[in-house]
């Protein structure tokens, strides 16, 4: 999960790492009160700051430093309800002013080449660093971190010496990198990303701007981080998947999918959007990937059932599983009783294809349950073929 | 032969007392994997039966476990939260092969035994978030089902469980030297270049299919490893090419971040390196069907 800017602001202050003061704004008007009150910390400046979970805020003109909580005001007024890459600005951030004097660049993240952690660090921040590491490579330190000793002080000077700070910045920099490390360990962070990390004209180290991306799987021994889930973007029909405790992702076509494991749902969206160019003329294409596991029992069906055909979108259903550990018999009998349980509700044309241990008993078993909108089909690419052109001719 | 595993392997199971590792032991017993033993530290001293008088017995360590069966490879069945801790009792014990089944595992964790367990240098870890690995009529670690296909001269690799189950069986009249499922998260203790690696210099393999998906930069890397190391023919399939960007497909590992970790930027590193692509797991049984009757 990526947390919003002022999410990781909230974040790094918990951590001890020194950031500007900043509130969060829904409407102009919180944005007026929030930029008097903070903005008595700057002289009346301020900084109104989109919050979306994208880069490239500013050039599209969703930063704006105001003189006045008034501009600040009017700033948030033209700031909310933009689009900024398909992103629309519900919230803005508004944060105290600063007199920067340099701009750095900094990041911690999990490196999945090196199966280890890197941090890059550069005295050249502020910019687009993908374009700087291609540009100018030799401005970008890369210091491989241990997972185990992460960022201690030792490693802290050594990324600032490798990145080409002068020693009495450098010696400002180590504890905020220590700090920043602390972010990334406590609460299981795959990226912590400062861009840019500035020294003001009073010559101190603040965290300007922060990009955090939270680790799923660690949701176990981190409750809090349930609070910063974005609910009001998500997707309906992924938020009711993730409360039945199933693996959906929704996308935009008309031929629903369930499969069990995730490379082989993968692997059928894939299947199901070549069969539609090839035979639908790109007319069908894959409305969702949903994975149920391997258990494939009534239930678990009934549920993905029971969310894909909450798509208006979808026209069809492809229901593809290899029967490994679960045998055949056992997923037809699944999806035997799921459609019981959805009754009136399965409405689609559900093809379905099953194969591997046991697949004439589960073929012989959805023949006699003989439902009438159930197709069985014996190959992956033949149920694609069939499941697209019922989508396409629906 | 086989690669990793084979009928000298003697299998122990961390977390064979709770469902799933009583389930999966059972189904490795069956298919005629020496399982000599359990570990659960509450029920030490006890023993665990199978079906057909088979007696299990639990030991409290991972390194009580070995001295007293030999045991050379250690499957971990148990929880995430439990399961660093899991790994690094069977690094210190030096545990030669380690078989990591379990999913949802923080990547601080897996990132913190990884390195760990590269620093020791006695254990190779397979997983976590995997199917295992079975060298059919050998040993079977893990929970791939044993009755898919049986010994032949394939040898393969994958991220994914299913998609190894799938192609298994479509190529069951062949049959394998051995399989590895070797996970689907971001940070991985085997990977498609070590399989690469080590069926090359197999002799009862004779062709390799790699099996890949979205996410990081593996596919790649291994490409390059084939073109300069692997005379062995190689056919490959990559999923995900619909994937939308930012959004991870079930697997912890597959996700599109920005430009990097596409289905397509694989397929073709993959075929610039000569391995030849399946645009469907049908299509590349077939190229491998092909690939063997060239060999005979």
């Amino acid at each position: 999960m990526d947390l919003f800017e002022y999410q990781a602001r909230d974040m790094f202050e918990k951590h001890g790492v020194p950031v500007l003061a900043g509130a969060t704004a829904d409407t102009p008007e919180e944005a007026l009160a929030a930029a008097q009150e903070i903005g008595q910390r700057s002289g009346g400046v301020t900084v109104v700051k989109a919050q979306v979970k994208t880069g490239g805020r500013g050039k599209a003109g969703g930063v704006k430093v105001a003189r006045s909580a008034e501009e600040a005001r009017a700033a948030a007024e033209q700031i909310l309800g933009m689009d900024i890459k398909g992103h629309t600005v519900h919230r803005v951030m508004i944060a105290q002013g600063a007199q920067i004097a340099e701009e750095y660049y900094f990041s911690v993240l999990l490196d999945r080449t090196n199966r280890s952690l890197l941090a890059m660090c550069s005295v050249e921040g502020g910019m687009d660093i993908e374009q700087l590491a291609v540009e100018r490579p030799e401005a970008l330190a890369r210091v491989e971190v241990d997972a185990n000793t992460g960022i201690d002080e030792a490693k802290a000077r050594e990324i600032v010496e490798r990145a080409g700070f002068d020693a009495e910045t450098g010696a400002k920099i180590v504890p905020v990198l220590q700090q920043l490390w602390a972010v990334y360990r406590d609460e299981d962070a795959t990226l912590v990303e400062v861009n840019p990390l500035v020294k003001t004209e009073a010559g101190d180290i603040v965290a300007l701007d922060g990009k955090v991306t939270l680790d799923a799987n660690a949701d176990f021994r981190q409750a809090h981080h349930a609070e910063l889930e974005d609910k009001a973007s998500t997707d309906p029909l992924e938020a009711q998947a993730k409360e039945l405790g199933l693996n959906y992702v929704k996308l935009d076509g008309n031929v629903g999918i369930i499969g069990n494991g995730a490379g082989l749902v993968m692997s059928t969206l894939d299947v199901v959007a070549y069969a539609g160019e090839d035979h639908t003329g790109g007319a069908a294409k894959p409305a969702n990937f949903l994975d149920i596991g391997g258990g494939a029992s009534a239930e678990v069906m009934a549920n993905g059932l029971h969310v894909i055909l909450g798509d208006d979108q979808v026209k069809s259903v492809f229901v593809n599983v290899f029967g490994g550990i679960t045998s055949c018999d056992a997923v037809a009998n699944g999806i035997v009783k799921a459609l019981e349980i959805l009754g009136d509700e399965e409405n689609k044309p559900l093809v379905v294809r099953l194969d591997g241990n046991n697949v004439e008993e589960g073929r012989r078993i959805l023949a006699e349950a003989n439902h009438p909108l159930v197709f069985i089909e014996e190959t992956m690419d033949g149920a694609a073929r069939r499941a697209a052109e019922l989508a396409a001719a629906n | 032969m086989a690669i990793f595993l084979n009928s000298d392997s003697r299998v122990i199971v961390q977390g064979m007392t709770g469902s799933e590792g009583m389930k999966h032991t059972q189904r490795m017993l069956t298919s005629g994997t020496a399982v000599v033993g359990g570990v659960n530290p509450r029920k030490a001293g006890t023993t665990v039966d199978f079906e057909n008088g088979v007696q299990v017995p639990v030991f409290g360590t991972v390194a009580e476990a070995m001295e007293a069966t030999g045991a050379n490879v250690s499957v971990v069945f148990v929880p995430p939260k439990f399961a660093k801790d899991a790994v690094v009792e069977a690094v210190d014990a030096a545990m030669p092969l380690l078989v990591v089944i379990t999913e949802g595992i923080a990547v601080r964790d897996t990132a913190e035994f990884y390195a760990y367990s590269r620093d020791k240098g006695t254990t190779r870890i397979i997983g976590p978030n995997c199917p295992g690995l079975i060298s059919p009529g050998q040993s079977n670690a893990g929970i791939i089902p044993a009755d898919i296909a049986g010994p032949g001269r394939i040898g393969l690799v994958s991220k994914s469980g299913t998609l190894t189950y799938q192609m298994m069986y479509e190529l069951r009249e062949i049959g394998f030297s051995t399989a590895v499922g070797i996970g689907g998260d971001p940070v991985i203790g085997t990977t498609h270049i070590d399989c690469l690696e080590a069926f090359e210099s197999d002799p009862e393999t004779a062709a390799i299919v790699m099996i890949g998906e979205i996410g990081g930069d593996a596919e790649e890397r291994a490409a390059a490893y084939i073109q300069e190391h692997v005379t062995k023919p190689v056919v490959g399939y990559v999923a995900g090419f619909t994937a939308p960007e930012g959004k991870t497909m079930g697997h912890a590992g597959a996700i599109v971040s920005g430009s990097s970790g596409t289905a397509a930027a694989k397929k073709e590193a993959l075929e610039a390196a000569g391995v030849k692509v399946g645009k469907t797991p049908s299509e590349t049984a077939r190229l491998m069907r092909e690939v063997i009757e060239t060999l005979a």
